[in-house]
């Protein structure tokens, strides 16, 4: 994983509220034993018709959208399956990061995991995001706010451990092999 | 100080603890491993050349992609796509490599692991259970912390058995009271998820307690668990009493002779203290549960199923409707159905099926619907066989199936069609959730099949009647 200490891009908005993993990657996905390459399959259903033919209506088409590393989305982001699936494809696609008012703990979970920055904002802050789709910001992980061009700033908080490492690009179960005598005295018990 | 039993829990499986810059490293007892969430985990092993930790703490089964109608004449099961053939291959290669124990086809224990887990015994009081799924809350039942992960975590598990998590807040969940005829775990918990919401449990560990959920059997336990993570909570609970240790007694995986009594014992103590403090405590009278529905695209957007659809014009509850193809006001009862959906980790076990069977017996499944029951395992199967329910079904004219997820989640070819309602006894009713466009509506098993009589969605408690 590489470090992330900034992410600079304009947003994508998608307001809707709950939007739950299996809008983010359909089930019938799912049955990959890889974790790349998902990102078509990202919004999957939300992007292609029946025939699988591009919806021109789906905002997740337009050319202006692609290279958007930000998504503000409605509150309660990510709920339902745990499926990892889920942030692969995003990253995939091209987001860096997400932002909402509320994110579902698995997902949140999953995405700090692989380096999609998953933040949730008061949800005033919020509410200003979503009713300014487009908006170019500067996320900060070392000082853990959000600008704009325009003075416009939001503070936000970030677990200790999941922020170093995304800072350092470590991964996680370095962390835990590292405990491996804590483990054992553990299991002796 | 008085502890809840979900502090009792988590304290005892504390290998290193959690401080303001790390999470805790904490013990997991249990690691259940599916087809569909592990590949990428093992992958990660062998990359760093890494073993199982503890092979006996861990234990796979096959259910999201596997088929429900037997193997042809050639031998060979009808897998709905190579790659989920190539998923399922790719797990007992897995397993074979790494040492795991894998309940395979023809094990006699294969199933939806959530089903097998309990039924074996390998669930038990005081564990802490993890699996790349998010219905493992679901072993929460037995009074033990159980809950869903994501891949990488899966690999985490299998390398070190332990787990990096902060400490989630505590909820009681009350439910006190005797449940009305009709009225099942089911309705118990989508009228919980109704009242507080799909994100009401978000960043909590919930403790379900009061009379009426005593009242409950382990398999209703099991239903109220499995649906914890519909509220967003991050795993659902029930004290362990003497109807936990009655199931779990001479279940394979269980201790055996003496030391399940020690056992039992040891479980007794686990119970949230008297005076022991919750973040939050949400009380719920039973008798104002009545047989629950869900009329929208998420499992929060439930009415009583004697009521109708809400005519509110918010953003969100017009498109549910219009996904969902309901009228503002319209009632619910009456409404067509095409496919009635019994299964799955919430309501595929022996008594879902019996109840559906009650209502079945002697009558027909109504011509326009297209009903599937399928067993949550092969010893559901078996046992629901040995009774005769499959005959049942069969004569009222419903599909009797191999055990596996099915069309809760349509990975497997088990699709609802393009604006079709499906009236299911799963717990998701997402958009595209059991096939792309389909509308999904969840109930209890007695609803599912009296609307599977009716050819609309219909009240059990009306059924029960006419007998
Ligand atoms: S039955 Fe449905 S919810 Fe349960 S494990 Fe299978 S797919 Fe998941």
């Amino acid at each position: 994983m590489n470090p992330i200490t900034r992410i600079q891009s304009t947003t994508l908005v998608l307001p809707q509220e709950n939007i739950d993993t299996d809008q983010i990657i359909p089930a019938r996905f799912l049955t990959t034993t890889e974790r790349t390459g998902l990102g078509r399959a990202a919004f999957y259903d939300w992007r292609y018709d029946g025939e699988g033919h591009e919806r021109a209506d789906s905002l997740l088409n337009a050319p202006e959208s692609r290279g958007r590393a930000i998504l503000v989305a409605g509150r309660n982001f990510g709920c339902g399956s745990s499926r990892e699936h889920a942030p692969w494809a995003l990253l995939d696609y091209g987001f860096q990061a997400v932002i909402s008012s509320e994110i579902a703990d698995i997902f949140r979970s999953n995405a700090l995991k692989n380096g999609l920055v998953a933040i949730v904002l008061a949800p005033d802050q919020h509410a200003e995001l979503l009713a300014r789709p487009g908006i170019e910001l500067c996320i900060d992980l070392e000082s853990m706010s959000i600008r704009d061009p325009h003075g416009w700033r939001a503070g936000f908080t970030l677990d200790a451990f999941a922020r170093r490492c995304l800072m350092m690009g470590v991964d996680q179960l370095g962390y835990l092999l590292a405990q491996r005598a804590a483990i054992e005295a553990f299991e002796e018990r | 100080m008085p502890r809840t039993l979900f502090d009792k829990l988590w304290d005892a499986h504390v290998v290193v603890p959690e401080t303001a810059d790390a999470p805790a490293v904490l013990y997991i007892d249990l690691h259940l491993v599916h087809e569909v969430t592990s590949p990428q985990a093992f992958t990660e092993l062998r990359q760093r050349g890494l073993p199982v930790r503890r092979t006996e703490r861990t234990l796979a089964t096959l259910d999201h992609s596997t088929p429900t109608l037997p193997a042809g004449a050639n031998g060979e099961l009808p897998y709905y796509t190579a790659e989920a053939k190539m998923q399922v291959e790719t797990l007992r290669r897995n397993a074979a490599e790494f040492g795991v124990r894998l309940y395979d086809f023809g094990s006699g224990h294969r199933g939806v692991v959530h089903v097998i887990g309990p039924e074996l015994g390998a669930t038990q009081p005081g564990m802490t259970i993890v699996c790349g799924d998010s219905h493992t809350s679901t072993h929460g039942a037995f009074g033990a912390i159980a809950f869903g992960i994501g891949t990488s975590e899966v690999g985490h598990v299998l390398a070190s058995q332990c787990l990096l998590q902060r400490k989630p807040k505590t909820m009681a969940i009350e439910v006190d009271g005797r449940l009305g005829a009709g009225v099942s775990a089911k309705d118990v918990i989508l009228h919980i998820i109704k009242s507080i919401g799909v994100e009401g449990g978000t960043g909590h560990a919930i403790e379900y307690r009061g009379s009426a959920i005593r009242g409950l059997d382990m398999e209703g336990r099991m239903t109220l668990c499995n649906m914890s993570i519909e509220a967003g909570a991050r795993c659902g609970m029930v004290a362990p009493d003497e109807i936990t240790f009655d199931y779990l007694r001479g279940r394979p995986l269980a201790p055996q002779g003496a030391d399940f009594e020690a056992a039992v014992a040891r479980w007794r103590a686990l119970a949230s203290d008297d005076g022991a403090s919750f973040d939050r405590v949400v009380r719920i009278d039973a008798a104002d549960i009545a047989p629950t529905v869900t009329w929208g695209t998420h499992p929060g957007m439930g009415a009583a199923i004697d009521a109708s659809v809400p005519a509110d014009d918010d953003a969100q509850t017009v498109k549910a409707r219009a996904y969902m193809g309901f009228e503002a006001g319209e009632a619910l009862v009456g409404h067509p159905v095409d496919v009635v959906f019994i299964g799955s980790c919430t309501n595929g076990r022996l008594s879902d099926l019996r109840v559906a069977a009650s209502l079945l017996r002697g009558r027909k499944v109504h011509p326009r619907v297209r009903m599937l029951v399928v067993p949550g395992s092969e010893a559901v199967k078996q046992g629901a066989e040995a009774e005769g329910l499959h005959e049942v079904f069969r004569a009222a004219g419903a599909e009797w199936r191999e055990p596996g997820c099915s069309m809760c989640i349509a990975m497997n070819g088990d699709l609802v069609a393009p604006g079709q309602t499906s009236v299911s006894t799963s717990n998701r009713n997402f958009e595209g959730r059991q096939g792309k466009g389909a509308r999904t509506v969840l109930a209890s098993p007695a609803t599912a099949a009296a609307s599977a009589i009716a050819g609309a969605i219909a009240d059990p408690r009306a059924l029960r009647a006419d007998q």
